[in-house]
């Protein structure tokens, strides 16, 4: 749902990137998006193609890496993925688990020429 | 073809508002308040709670969040010391508040006479996860109707919360919410949370509520 500023964002960050690297066309973006981010892969591509339109972005690849999500246990530091509604370690059985991975959303890179 | 490493967090703009906009709020010692809940689980009456409650202890403003209306602004005029209204709707999104809307609203705000800013954000689980604003603290308010499943299905707005609100204490006897189970997934997600049991309608843990406000911005924003 939040969607359009997260690609607003993405659009200025790679104009800016690739407006210092003299780039005169920007043809890839490479974006890591975490599992638990909320973030949806589809409509972000939506509001690019509109929003990077008359600019060096206009027509790039947006690559999406997605990263699952891993939970770590707080007793026995056990990492393990979530199982649906059932955050306990499968380890030890504890339910005090802390967020390792999937919450990421980042330009890892731009590729241009 | 050339590759430019970036590594660059997408939220990163936001972040830096919100920074701005707490540096601004500790300038005058103002303690701000991030309230995030699904819809109807009790924002406002629990706002309005609090200004009664601490009405002559603390000046206290409001910022209202939603994506339309002034509905809410009208209930708590009168009893804040300054309101702003924030619609989302005619904004890039209209599914949280955000930072650079919580910067236009504390230019309306007279911040020298304001100890406490109580923002309540749009009614979402999700989207407030994301967006920082510049406050000191998080809340989230979860209702008895809603069930006590909503740790687990929205992992991150509990995650990241400083309090946790349980609300509508008195429909307790007519609904299946599992109050233990419900404190233990949020322990679990985030051990260091206060949680409060509160009734708008018996008002039931507004106190203890209200005492922990005041404890909050008595340490962390004292004006005197």
């Amino acid at each position: 749902m939040h969607e359009l500023g997260v690609t607003e964002n993405i659009v200025n960050i790679t104009l800016a990137k690739a407006g210092e690297a003299q780039a005169n066309k920007v043809i890839q973006i490479n974006l890591v998006v975490g599992e638990l981010a909320g973030f949806v892969p589809d409509c972000i591509q939506f509001y690019f193609d509109s929003l990077s339109k008359d600019t060096i972005a206009q027509g790039a690849v947006l690559h999406f890496e997605s990263v699952p999500a891993q939970l770590r246990c707080r007793d026995c530091s056990t990492i393990f993925p979530p199982q649906d509604t059932l955050w306990s370690c499968p380890k030890c059985g504890g339910q005090s688990v802390e967020i390792f991975k999937g919450r990421e959303l980042y330009i890892e890179s731009v590729e241009v020429e | 073809m050339k590759k430019i490493e970036v590594i660059q967090n997408i939220l990163e703009a936001n972040e830096t508002i919100a920074s701005r906009n707490q540096q601004l709020l500790d300038k005058h010692k103002v303690f701000a308040i991030n309230i995030m809940s699904a819809p109807g689980a009790g924002k406002t009456s629990i706002i309005l709670q609090t200004l009664t409650r601490l009405k002559g202890r603390l000046n206290i403003a409001v910022i209202e969040g939603d994506v339309a209306s002034t509905v809410d602004a009208e209930k708590v005029q009168g009893k804040a010391k300054a309101v702003v209204q924030i619609n989302t709707r005619n904004m890039p999104e209209s599914c949280s508040l955000m930072a650079a809307m919580i910067e236009l609203a504390l230019k309306d705000m007279p911040l020298d006479n304001i100890d406490l800013i109580l923002i309540e954000n749009v009614g979402n689980l999700i989207c407030p996860a994301e967006f920082t604003l510049g406050e000191h603290k998080r809340v989230v308010i979860s209702s008895l109707p809603e069930g006590d499943d909503k740790p687990i299905k929205y992992p991150l707005i509990f995650v990241d919360a400083d309090a946790v609100i349980i609300n509508k204490m008195d429909l307790l006897p007519h609904v299946d919410f599992d109050i233990a189970a419900f404190r233990r997934s949020i322990a679990g997600l985030n051990p260091k949370v206060e949680v409060f049991q509160l009734s708008c309608k018996t008002g039931e843990g507004i106190e203890i509520w209200c005492s922990w406000i005041l404890e909050q911005v008595e340490t962390n924003a004292p004006k005197r």
